[in-house]
Parts: C-alpha cells; structure tokens; sequence
C-alpha cells in the first residue's frame, strides 16, 4: 500500500488512526522485546560487562578472543557442528520414513498416528530425564533390550565417545512432529500422477522416486531449515543430561553462551558469542536458500497473487 | 494357466488367491506398525514401570518390567517429600496468565493487519514477519539486564509480560484467518453504524474460535514446556514451573528413580491429556506451519 497520510480522507484517516492503534501493541512490543535487546546485544559484544560494574567499551576485542584464544568456543563450534550434521540427516530420514508408513491407506491408522505423535509432545526437561533412565549403561532398558539381540550396548552419555550421537538419537524419538509435516505434503500430491505412473507401468519405488521425492521437496527444504535451526540451539539436553560433559564432548554452544552470560556473568562476551551464534544461523539458511534453486521443485509460481 | 475348475480350489490356497494376499499384506503392516508403536511407546511404559517400583527393584538386574506389587505410594510420595504440586499449580498459573495475554492481544492486533487501512500496514507486517525469524537467545541479556535494573528478577513478570504484546506467529495465524471471514459482514455491520472494535469484538471475533483454540493450545504446550527462560529469571524453589522444579529434582534425588519417574510422568500428563482432546487442531495447526513453507 503504497498511499500517504496526506492523500486520505477524514473517513479514511479515521480508519487508519484505528489501525495503528490496534497494531500498536505489537509495535510496542517489537520496539521492547526485539529491537531494543537486539541492539543492545550489538552494543554489548563490543565491551566488557559483568553486570555489577557498567559496560567498558573494549571495540572487537571479544571477537578477536573468541577466534584466536578460545579453546572453549571452538569446541563449542565443533560439538554443535557435529550435531546438526548427525542430527538433521537422522531425522530427515526417519521422519519422511515414518510420515510414508502413516500415508499407507489403511484402517485404523489415526491410532497410529496418535501414538507416533505423542513423543513430540512431551519436550523439554521430562524427556531428557527419561533417557537418562532409559540409557543407562548397566541397567537400562535399551542395552537390556540390546542384549537380547546380542549387542553390548554403550556407555551412551557416559562416554566421551557415545555422548553426542545418544542426544542426537534421542532427537530421534521424537520424529513424530516433522513426520506430521510431511505427511500434510504428502497427501498434497495428485493421485492421479501415481495413477498415470500406473498405468506406464512404474513400479511402486519408481514412483517413490520420480514423483513422492520431487513434489515433496518443498516441504523437505523447510524442515531442512527448521531442524538446522532447531539443532543449533540445543540447550535443555546439555544443562539437565550431561552438564556438558563428559570431556566437554557435548558441549553445546548455547550451553556455553548460558554459563558465559548466567554463571560467570560475562555478558560483553556472552552476547558477542550469541550474535555469532546467530550469523552462522543466518548464513547457513542462506546457503541452504541459496541451493534450494537446484534441487527444490516449485510446480508453478503461476497463480500466485 | 490354470483350469477354472482348479482355480476354483486353489482360491483357498493363501498363496495364489489376490484377496488372501491383500489381506496377509495389510496384516504384515498391521504387525510392523504395531510393533513400531511399541517400540515407540517403550521409554513411556518403562517410565511408568519404574515408577511403580519398590527402591530395592529400581536397580535389579536383569531389568523387571513388572513390579511385584503396585507402589502406587510412590506417586503420593513424589507430590509430599517434593512440591510437585506446587511445580504444577505454578506452571498452571503462567499458562493461564499467558493464554489471558494471547487471547487481549492476538485478535486486535491481528484484525489491524487482516481488515483495516492505514499507510506503512505492508512493511509493518513484513517486519513481524521478518521477527520470527530472530533466534530468542540473542535478546536474552538485554532483557535478563532490564528486569534486573527494574527489580523484576525471581518474579513471573519477564515468563508473562511478553504474551501481552502477541506472538507474530499467532497474530500471522490469525490474521490469515480473519482474511477468510467474507467483507459483507463488515459491511453489514458498519451500515447498522457499528465502530471499528463492535465489529472486531461482535462480529469477528466470534468467527474466530479455530485459530483461537490453536493459540490456546500452543501457548499451553510451549509455557508448559518452558525451560531456558524460568531458568534465567527465577531463583526462588517454591516459584519453580514444572520443567525447572524437574531438573533439579535430579539434583537431590539422583538415586530415587521410581519416585523420580512418577514426579516425570505426572509432569506430562496435562500436556498429554490436552493432546488427546485437541488432537486435530494441534496436527492440523502443526501441518499447516509446514505448508507456510
């Protein structure tokens, strides 16, 4: 809309007085909670604050400890590196495995839907405390379950080694929330390619291949940058399973923003760790964004408003 | 190749018969999917196992999935010896309050974007857009300083204040469905010399219980979830939500597993509960997040 306050007419202007008024909460807000801290944050990476004492303007000085003389922050890098190239994959994979046996047409399946659901309900603090319990390394049910089938389960959080892939797996449990997304763009393709793909003679993995995988890409691709973006800012598992350990192995890189920013009160510092966290986070959608041109197939902009 | 005559009894065979096949097929993937279910229900009923164990059954070996007998004292104990059910009424509270800050500030907000005029109303809605888009950690010591300097620390001000400014996801769901409700109405009313907020308040509004109940469900599911920010902001044990009276529960009862597990599958039961009834809307509002894309 392109009209300017002076081209309206008093009925109009009343209308539009309105409108401000009724977005005006948000705006406010958006200055408060958004904008405001965010400029703030880029004001406070630049000095050195502890909170008790007021901010000391230091320049890049943060950015320059963190890429050359600290030791912490790139192992913070590298665990969560690891883990959303361990992560994403996995659930990429099972999720779409999962949303395909759900899209079978069959009776009763919105029991199974339900029951393949309600893990991704239950998130936060009660899930990691359950795989603790779950995964212990003597007595736990799932290297019990293991033994059964002759496999000498790991140590999971326990071991330098196993830490990271076990908070990744756990990710997997809860599968059932992207499952549910791909399945809305499964049920989006026209039956009626799979019936033409039919009647060529495909078989049922060519069609898998040729038109399930194509059309659904537009939904992969958003998942893709949602559960990027998810694994990047893992916290809860890091704070109530491992604490970060063992031997830092699972360090995840909001976890060592908190312990920075809440523990040891190092807020410059903290918040130039969180705008890096957040750089990355954009650059990363933005490659991804950026390959999407080759891979990601739109039917047809035609039609759009 | 066959004779009908034998084709006839060989119909009885599994084998060769196509409905007897399509019926073996369907059951093969009854037995996968149920098999699958299990698998996926095994940490829940494992959970409820243990938590209905005697402390000596907690660590046998090898593992029991059935108790000897029911301790079902454990769950009375997880709510005396720990305040679960003051974790819970806490977290109750702040559902409420925030659902309260949704529904004043959502549909205003909302019905400025979806119905009225004004210039600068597009890059408005672009920038709210563009908001969601921003991780909620960078903002965090800004905001951690500002309640600090304002006395707010260790209070539910900074888990509540944000509600009553809107969620642009909410408001973004909601204004697309106000789109939907047809002018005429609008129209309608204004003749019959009804002002901007009778029609939102009268005419709209009302319309509007399929994103309302979506926003009701989600904002009872993430502060009910809700970890990182009570973390931050409270220091009192007795103010404690359910998530943070939860991790450090593990801090004081480490070896206490059955009455830990009882405290854990108590914590999920409202959200579960809330699943089992809004269901479609919670799947539904789900999938169509995924359309967004």
């Amino acid at each position: 809309m392109s009209t300017k306050w002076r081209d309206l007419s008093p009925k109009e202007r009343r209308e539009a007085v309105d409108g401000y008024l009724s977005i005006s909460p948000w705006f406010i807000g958006f200055l408060l909670f958004t904008l405001g801290p965010v400029l703030a944050t880029i004001y406070f990476s630049l000095t050195e604050w502890t909170l008790t004492r007021p901010p000391v303007w230091i320049g890049l000085e943060n950015y320059v400890r963190m890429f050359t003389r600290d030791p912490l922050f790139l192992q913070a890098l590298k665990v969560t590196g690891n883990f959303v190239l361990l992560s994403v994959p996995l659930k990429l994979v099972f999720g779409l495995g999962l949303a395909l046996l759900l899209n079978l047409k069959l009776k009763g399946m919105n029991f199974y839907r339900t029951v393949f659901y309600i893990p991704a309900v239950i998130s936060g603090v009660a899930v990691s405390l359950m795989w603790i319990w779950l995964l212990q390394p003597d007595t736990g049910v799932v290297n019990t379950l293991l033994e059964l089938v002759g496999i000498e389960g790991p140590n999971w959080f326990w071991d330098p080694d196993w830490a990271l892939p076990s908070v990744a797996l756990m990710s997997v449990w809860s599968v059932g929330g992207s499952a549910i997304i791909y399945l809305a763009g499964l049920q989006n393709i026209p039956p009626h390619l799979y019936e033409a793909a039919n009647i060529d003679g495909a078989g049922k993995w060519t069609s898998f291949w040729k038109i399930t995988l194509p059309l659904l890409t537009p939904t992969l691709f958003f998942q893709l940058i949602v559960e990027m973006i998810e694994s990047f800012k893992v916290f809860t598992q890091a704070f109530v399973i491992t604490k970060g350990g063992p031997l830092k192995a699972t360090y995840f890189y909001l976890y060592y923003f908190y312990e920075e920013a809440f523990q040891n009160f190092n807020m410059g510092y903290a918040s130039a760790l969180a705008l890096v966290l957040v750089v990355i986070i954009m650059t990363a959608t933005i490659i991804l964004n950026y390959t999407s041109k080759h891979w990601v197939y739109y039917e047809s902009d035609a039609g759009r408003a | 190749m066959t004779t009908p005559t034998i084709s006839k009894s060989a119909y009885k065979t599994p084998w060769i018969s196509p409905r007897t096949r399509q019926w073996l097929g369907n059951s093969f993937t009854y037995l996968g999917m149920t098999i699958l279910a299990l698998l996926f229900m095994i940490p829940i009923i494992w959970m409820f196992s243990t938590s209905l164990k005697a402390r000596w059954e907690i660590f046998v070996w090898p593992p029991q999935w059935f108790p000897e007998t029911l301790h079902w004292e454990n769950y009375v104990e997880a709510f005396t010896r720990y305040p679960m059910g003051r974790f819970m009424l806490n977290s109750g509270f702040l559902v409420i309050i925030n659902i309260i800050g949704e529904f004043i500030s959502v549909p205003l907000i909302a019905y400025g974007f979806a119905r009225l005029r004004f210039p600068g109303k597009n890059i408005f809605f672009v920038v709210m857009l563009g908001t969601m888009m921003i991780p909620g950690h960078v903002k965090l010591i800004p905001l951690f300083s500002i309640y600090h300097k304002l006395g707010l620390l260790d209070t539910y001000w900074p888990l509540i204040l944000p509600a009553f400014f809107g969620n642009p996801f909410f408001i973004f769901l909601m204004a697309q469905y106000m789109r939907t409700i047809p002018r005429d109405l609008d129209e309608a009313a204004r003749m019959d010399g009804a002002g901007t907020w009778t029609i939102l308040y009268r005419i709209i509004l009302p319309l509007c219980k399929p994103p309302l109940t979506i926003i009701l469900v989600y904002t009872f599911w993430w502060t009910w979830n809700e970890f990182l920010h009570p973390l931050i902001y409270l220091n009192t044990f007795d103010s404690f939500p359910v998530q943070l009276g939860l991790a450090f529960f593990k801090g004081r009862y480490s070896v206490e597993w059955n009455l830990f597990m009882a405290a854990t599958l108590v914590s999920i039961i409202p959200v579960l509960i809330l699943y089992f009834f809004l269901q479609k809307h919670l799947i539904g509002g789900i999938a169509s997040v995924g359309l967004k894309g």
